[in-house]
């Protein structure tokens, strides 16, 4: 899914505290690991907050910027 | 695997080789692929090959006593990593990672030294790879000593800008710390300011360079 964090389950400790911070809903806790909802798009904000990434504990979550020059 | 002559020639080292010299030493490289994550190298290891990149990105750093990591540079196709301590001896002085899938090749430090007799162009070339690579590390010296954390902000957007082939690796801002040498906070930070003067614009997953000039300006580099 285009835009969304990106999330290496295997490292994920389950902590939930992205899902805490995520101001859009996009992140759920499943079991013990961080699932997308596909229902709902990180779209609230019009740039990515990334503070998903930031508070991961675990590096688990990337929310990786390409950097391109404006045309 | 057979080892690809044309790949190898892409490389530094190699470059310049006849096809019959390609064809000797291609006998003596190995390949070597790794997942995304998956660390090639760890510092303090014996020092027992080289490698060339010949797809994918690896991520060449160091870390500290207390965890904290500090990029050395991105090893992009082409590139090669671990050369120091193959030809001076001892132990890897960095790590690798590979942060997409990467395919390598790699050669034996006592294969290498064998081939270094046979092979005069081998040597020229290991010289010159040798010397841009201090380079870098004069650069990076300047940029953590000299270069405020903006600046150093601007001159990694600068030099990952994506290419007219898309052929630029994504970062993530912990990467950019890793490499300005600083916190994660900081680069958040440095970014909006950025953004404030008009020089970036942040876009989801895009950081989009609207004043080119400018932020060559704030990295303090030549057009």
């Amino acid at each position: 899914m285009a835009g969304m964090p990106e999330i290496d389950r295997s490292k994920c400790n389950g902590c939930g505290l992205c899902v805490e911070v995520c101001s859009c809903k996009v992140l759920m806790l499943v079991g013990s690991t961080i699932e997308i909802n596909e229902k709902v798009e990180c779209r609230k904000c019009t740039r990515w907050c990334t503070m998903c990434e930031m508070v991961c504990p675990t590096g688990a979550i990337q929310c990786p910027f390409d950097v391109v020059t404006e045309e | 695997m057979a080892v690809k002559l044309d790949s190898l020639q892409s490389s530094a080292y190699f470059s310049g080789l006849s096809s019959d010299e390609l064809d000797a030493i291609g006998k003596y490289i190995f390949e070597k692929t790794a997942a995304r994550g998956e660390i090639i190298l760890f510092e303090g290891e014996p020092a027992r090959a080289f490698y060339i990149v010949i797809a994918g990105v690896v991520k060449v750093f160091k870390t500290s006593a207390d965890g904290k990591e500090q990029i050395i540079y991105l090893a992009r196709p082409g590139d090669s990593f671990n050369d120091v301590p193959v030809f001076g001896g001892g132990l890897n002085l960095i790590s690798a990672e590979a942060m997409t899938p990467v395919a390598l090749y790699g050669m034996e430090k006592e294969a290498l030294e064998l081939r270094l007799a046979e092979h005069p162009k081998l040597a020229e070339n290991i010289i010159q790879v040798l010397s841009r690579q201090v380079e870098q590390m004069l650069s990076l010296v300047e940029d953590l000593s000299f270069r405020r954390v903006t600046g150093r902000v601007a001159k990694i957007l600068l030099e990952n800008v994506e290419d007219t082939n898309g052929q630029r690796h994504r970062l993530t801002q912990q990467e950019m710390a890793a490499m300005a040498g600083t916190a994660r906070e900081m680069i958040g930070r440095s970014l909006k300011l950025l953004e404030d003067e008009g020089k970036i614009r942040l876009e989801r997953n895009r950081i989009v360079i609207t004043d080119k000039e400018a932020l060559r300006e704030t990295a303090g580099v030549a057009r």
